[in-house]
């Protein structure tokens, strides 16, 4: 297939798995935390781990959304749905995530709730435009990619005057979660697991740019590299990190130049900044709360607010506390470390969030790894 | 069917099934007669009895059944009758044994158009007689409004065993190849391009088809050397190797470059986050062949129609986990598992 094969060629990754390996110093460790569940995805789809030499490992980040989404969110969007007149729009995956109580959006669809997937926010504006009697409420999700398509929806939404769509805002900001991540001395160093570098967001950048990381690499040291979701994206950006880390230097490089500029897409962030505002502090599973690291509707939208309309009060729930999703998404454990991994959390029956989605830390491992971790064990 | 007196023919370009069509009286009797029988057209049906009794050979007999709640009903490459006939004739097939009789029994929503009806039954006839089965029993039952998708089709499907014959998935040995007879994932990219939420415009058809010749001739090419065969319908070919490896208790060991994927389809599946070998097929199948007679079936498959895009893809292997592991095309290794639930479309 054209415009995709080339960036999964054969001979391109061995000698870029090559040239990682000549490069990396046998007496360091590379510890380098992919942000993004896309490269998580591609990470163990394609196999990278296996052409890595064994002193560069990746840590899995909380760049998936379904999986940062605290189960409280899903409790308060099960409370809404269960209401008869709402009908309650959700992108993929995040029909499966785990709510507080074990209960998820898909059971609340069998127990008769009135759940739609959908592909685009447009089909959101088709459902309310069809069916005009019912509160269509969408379920936004996601970092600043899927953020654009929810302005532009509120924006059509307005311009058609569609009184009954509503969105139930989690929109995250990828900065603010990578220097929760960076600041926590303790996380920084459980079990020496510090992190060496950054994967930095491919879908991410296009909307955002390279900039808002500058102040990051510079105020921790860390090195990043903007990177694209095709594996051979994956392996050049790893081996300009072991480069950066080599030269002790700690710059926001561009591996993603193909679609990422320093200032990102201006277009798509006037949309944002006309619809969202930052909201003080989010909840992240795994993170806490965070401030700045969330978006709300501006005053001007509040009628679009599903959160003012149906008066949804904010939930506190404790996760499962043998769940280590926690110390997973902060990159502090791996998978296999949790004990509820592969025996009560599986991907059919996901105790945290990371189980979830096919880009969760968990569900990676589970699909993909799980022979390598078990020869790990194995031998260990 | 004789049954005189109806007071009008059956309106089959513009007419609507009622509920008086399920209802067991005249209504009923000239749905079935004037649609069914005359797609179906058997001398078993012809006697018009509430069973059909036929011989039985010598040797082991099979059976299967299933039920068919497609959506869309249309889609490229077919509809749910040829579906229905195909598929079950595929599951009697898929043990070696030669397809004989079907029954099929509809439950369809009152409204549901007779002129859809008529050509989902015409087709269903049409797939039966290609590959020389016939469907010698059927029901009829019509419900409510709202209380069905349009139409359901349920199945079974009779078949005899030649002496000594006898495929099963426990008869996988380690160092057995994998073949597969085609490109994987058209049927469900055909529907997918269908269904409403993600319609698009795609080359792509439903590879259903009914598999009884191409299975003779891999008999004719491999006898007792072919040990298992399955068609990889719902969760593709992953599920399909997935239930053999628990069934044998061997592991999987693939290579990516080797299976056959058409570029529409590997392109549909990288836009909406599917992978194609979790995709459904309805007219191919996975052949677990001992390593001696491989080359051989697979040259028997290449030379038949629906079997000119096989491929060798791999091997079993010996492993206490039963996984299904791929060698990527970019030279890293994973596991296939089972899908959880639905594929969904990932969110990123």
């Amino acid at each position: 297939m054209r415009y995709t094969d080339e960036f999964r060629d054969k001979t391109l990754a061995q000698g870029l798995a090559a040239a990682i390996s000549a490069e990396a110093d046998r007496q360091k460790a590379y510890r380098f935390m992919e942000f993004c569940g896309g490269h998580t995805h591609a990470i163990s789809r394609y196999g990278l781990e296996d052409l890595l030499p064994a002193n560069v490992r990746m840590i899995h980040g909380p760049g998936c959304p379904v999986c940062v989404l605290p189960a409280s969110r899903i409790d308060m969007a099960i409370r809404l749905v269960e209401r008869p007149e709402v009908t309650l729009c959700v992108y993929g995956d995040l029909i499966r995530a785990p709510g507080s109580q074990g209960q998820s959006l898909l059971r609340a669809k069998a127990l008769g709730a009135d759940i739609r997937m959908v592909y685009s926010t447009l089909d959101v504006i088709r459902i309310a435009e069809q069916a005009p009697s019912r509160e269509v409420v969408f379920f936004a999700i996601g970092f600043e990619t899927t953020t654009p398509p929810t302005a532009v929806m509120i924006r059509i939404a307005e311009k058609k005057r569609l009184k009954s769509l509503s969105v139930f805002c989690n929109h995250v900001l990828t900065p603010s979660a990578m220097q929760s991540i960076l600041e926590n001395p303790k996380i920084r160093n459980i079990g020496g697991a510090a992190i060496d570098g950054f994967v930095g967001p491919a879908h991410v950048s296009t909307i955002i740019g390279t900039q808002p990381y500058e102040l990051l690499a510079e105020q921790f040291g860390k090195p990043i590299v903007i990177a694209g979701f095709e594996p051979l994206d994956v392996m050049q950006a790893i081996l300009m990190l072991v480069r950066q880390v080599n030269e002790d230097r700690y710059d926001v490089e561009n591996q993603y130049s193909r679609a990422v500029r320093r200032e990102g897409n201006r277009r798509a962030k006037d949309e944002v900044s006309q619809a969202f505002e930052p909201r003080e502090q989010f909840e992240w599973r795994g993170l806490g709360f965070v401030p700045n690291s969330g978006l709300k509707l501006k005053r001007a939208y509040a009628r679009f607010d599903a959160e003012a309309r149906f008066a949804m009060h904010e939930l506190r729930v404790a996760d499962n506390p043998a769940c280590e999703c926690c110390a997973i998404l902060r990159g502090a454990k791996r998978p296999v470390d949790c004990k509820l991994f592969g025996t009560l959390c599986t991907p059919e029956t996901p105790i945290g969030s990371c189980m979830v989605s096919s880009e969760g830390a968990c569900a990676a491992y589970w699909t993909y790894g799980r022979v390598r971790d078990d020869q790990v064990r194995r031998t260990s | 069917m004789s049954v005189q007196g109806y007071q009008r023919k059956l309106d089959l370009e513009n007419g609507r099934v009622d509920l008086s069509h399920g209802a067991g009286g005249r209504a009923m009797a000239q749905l079935i007669s004037s649609l069914f029988h005359r797609a179906f057209g058997n001398e078993w049906l012809a006697r018009c009895n509430d069973q059909s009794a036929f011989d039985v050979a010598t040797g082991k007999m099979v059976m299967t059944t299933d039920g068919y709640v497609v959506s869309p009903l249309f889609f490229p490459g077919g509809n749910i009758g040829s579906l229905a006939v195909n598929g079950t004739i595929n599951d009697v097939v898929m043990s070696g044994a030669r397809p004989l009789y079907l029954s099929a029994s509809f439950i369809i929503e009152e409204g549901f158009p007779l002129s859809d009806l008529r050509t989902i039954a015409d087709s269903m006839g049409a797939a039966a007689r290609g590959a020389g089965v016939y469907i010698i029993a059927g029901d009829t039952k019509v419900v409510e409004r709202g209380k069905a998708d349009g139409l359901f089709i349920s199945t079974t499907g009779i078949g005899a065993l030649a002496h000594g014959f006898d495929l099963s998935a426990d008869k996988a040995m380690v160092g057995d190849r994998v073949l597969v007879s085609g490109s994987l994932g058209d049927h469900g990219v055909a529907i997918m391009s269908k269904r409403q939420n993600v319609a698009f415009q795609t080359e792509i058809v439903s590879d259903s088809a009914a598999l009884h010749d191409l299975v003779a001739v891999m008999i004719a090419a491999g006898g007792a050397g072919i040990r298992v065969m399955r068609d990889p319908t719902r969760g593709g070919l992953a599920a399909t190797l997935n239930e053999i490896a628990h069934q044998s208790g061997l592991g999987f060991r693939l290579q990516e470059a080797a299976i056959p994927v058409k570029a529409a389809v590997a392109a549909t599946c990288e836009l909406l986050g599917l992978d194609p070998i979790h995709v459904a097929n309805e007219g191919k199948l996975v052949a677990i062949v001992a390593p001696d007679l491989a080359d051989a079936v697979l040259a028997a498959m290449k030379a038949h129609p629906l079997g000119r895009d096989a491929a060798d893809i791999g091997e079993t292997v010996a492993d206490d986990h039963k996984f299904v592991q791929i060698a990527t095309s970019f030279g890293g290794g994973r596991i296939v598992d089972w899908l959880s639930g639905e594929q969904l479309p990932r969110i990123c």
